[in-house]
């Protein structure tokens, strides 16, 4: 990404919410923050990048937005004469701030991530308006067309524009909820690139985001707490290999972690548990920290990781956290007890391979390797990428004592 | 100032919920009438009706030069159908998606929020 490019991806988010706040309408601004994009293309090469970007692009953009009101005025005029003379009134009155305001990000990504707008509207609205990727782009985000997309956009652009969702901070009594729709939204766009290479940089994406709305909004701890999830998870990905084999935790080389993130992580971690109002986001984050904190896999401290699985598990009882918290059990009780916790969600999570790997770890340590073959051999059946499918099918081959990738496995 | 369509929704066959006994019905008249006029004070309650059941529906259907058919309806065969509907004064989704909690409370029933643009005389109706 040259020095153009990222100027105009941080310059997106505010710039339309800007232009949001001042014309009311999505579709106008995107177009506008479009045309100024291509004046400093044309512009700034020879004139060289300004102070301030973000000024430069709203400015430009609210004066073509402007012309473009203008011109549709003009044509209805001719029909409509009394509407023209009340939108004239409008403009001539037009009070408004062109300056960007610390709240019109903010406000845009609580309508991005309004819960009358379905999952994946939200993702790719906030995606496109907020991190100011392209259409296209957000499209192979998502493994879609871009025909799929662009009508994906259009839809959720309409229902905000029919319906009327409010450009709104939601008031006290509505945030937590509110706020916790807008982090599943940003937790959603980490995930889809890190269970990806190909579409990693989503995950630098979510991060850039997620500092944009912990500087809007400070004093919300569990905006912080996925913050330090997203940042601790990013230090060990060097060490999860280069996306064609698994790395086990206990097998990473530690030293390929990045130890300033981890620092960074931990630090927000520490500043979470001081504000003690812990969500599942930040005890999320406190677990990844002691992880982190381990120089060794076998210095793992799993006595206070399982407290705050404990935790956890008491505020966001799924059955994905009961697994994980069974696999830290494992830990500290022995891998008898984990396989019993593990027992507890198997109907739940039947269709999940990460259920049938941890049976699998557990009943190989307990010297059980034809039952734990056939739990790998289950997870191998659902896993999704082939770099988990091969993995679990070399283990599975390893304790039947087949070739690697051989019958039955 | 924007306008809401509720559309309550009843499933056949799901009596769960409904007023059962004479006690339960005045209870939920109660809770009908004083939303209704909670509704009123607020300025939201423009226009609110019932519906008789899917099997008094008529279906018309036909256009220009084709011939009309009259058939018994509903228009769609579905457990779910609209058993009355409210229309609302409401600034934003928001402010008309609290009303329909307060519908949902009232009357036990789920119900749809949609964006309604009034095009006849809506003024005229009874309640305003």
């Amino acid at each position: 990404m040259d020095d153009v490019e990222r100027a105009f991806r941080e310059a997106h988010g505010p710039a339309v919410a800007t232009l949001i706040r001042l014309f009311g309408d999505i579709t106008l601004a995107e177009d506008a923050v479009q045309d100024a994009f291509t004046a400093a293309v044309h512009r700034w090469p020879q004139d060289g990048v300004p102070d301030n970007p973000v000024g430069w692009i709203v400015t430009t953009a609210r004066n073509r937005a402007i012309d473009a009101v203008r011109r549709s005025r003009r044509g209805r005029e001719l029909t409509e004469q009394i509407a023209a003379d009340r939108l004239r009134a409008e403009t001539s009155a037009g009070p408004e701030d062109p300056e960007p305001m610390h709240d019109d990000q903010l406000r845009l990504i609580f309508t991005c991530c309004h819960p009358a707008i379905r999952v994946e509207h939200q993702v790719a609205l906030t995606l496109r308006l907020i991190g100011g990727l392209t259409p296209a782009e957000v499209a192979s985000a998502f493994l879609v067309s871009e025909d799929t997309m662009a009508k994906r956009l259009v839809r959720a652009k309409y229902k905000i524009k029919a319906a009327h969702i409010p450009y709104q901070v939601p008031d006290q009594s509505e945030l937590p909820d509110r706020l916790r729709a807008v982090l599943s939204v940003l937790y959603l766009i980490y995930n889809a690139g890190a269970d990806d290479v190909g579409r990693g940089h989503l995950r630098a994406e979510a991060v850039r985001l997620t500092r944009v709305l912990v500087s809007l909004m400070p004093d919300e701890p569990e905006s912080l707490g996925l913050l330090a999830l997203f940042i601790l998870s990013d230090a060990r990905m060097p060490a999860r290999g280069d996306g064609a084999h698994v790395v086990l935790l206990k097998d990473q080389d530690r030293s390929l972690w990045d130890s300033a993130l981890i620092s960074e992580g931990q630090a927000l971690v520490l500043a979470c548990m001081r504000r003690q109002r812990l969500g599942p986001f930040q005890l999320q984050a406190a677990i990844q920290a002691l992880h982190c904190a381990a120089l060794r896999y076998e210095d793992t401290d799993w006595t206070a990781i399982v407290r705050f699985y404990d935790r956890l598990i008491a505020v966001m009882p799924t059955p994905v956290v009961a697994l994980n918290r069974a696999v830290a059990v494992a830990e500290t009780q022995g891998p008898e007890t984990g396989l019993a916790l593990l027992e507890g969600v198997a109907e739940e999570l039947d269709g999940f391979h990460l259920l049938h790997a941890a049976r699998g770890s557990l009943l190989e340590r307990l010297g059980r390797p034809r039952e734990a073959a056939d739990a790998y051999h289950r997870a191998a059946a659902l896993a999704r990428t082939d770099t988990d499918i091969s993995f679990l099918k070399r283990r599975c081959a390893e304790l039947t004592g087949d070739v690697p990738a051989g019958p039955p496995c | 100032m924007n306008q809401y369509l509720l559309s309550v929704y009843d499933v056949e066959g799901d009596g769960a919920g409904a007023p059962a006994t004479p006690e339960e019905m005045q209870a939920f008249m109660g809770r009908v009438i004083a939303l209704e006029e909670e509704m009123d004070r607020a300025g939201a309650f423009e226009f609110g009706g019932a519906l008789h059941g899917p099997d008094a529906a008529t279906v018309v259907r036909g256009g220009t030069g084709l011939d009309k058919v009259t058939t018994d309806g509903p228009f769609v065969e579905a457990k779910e159908h609209i058993g009355g509907f409210y229309i609302i004064n409401a600034d934003n989704l928001d402010e008309a998606l609290a009303w329909a909690g307060k519908v949902v409370e009232a009357i036990n029933h789920d119900i749809e929020v949609r964006p309604f643009r009034a095009t006849g005389r809506l003024q005229d109706a009874p309640g305003r």
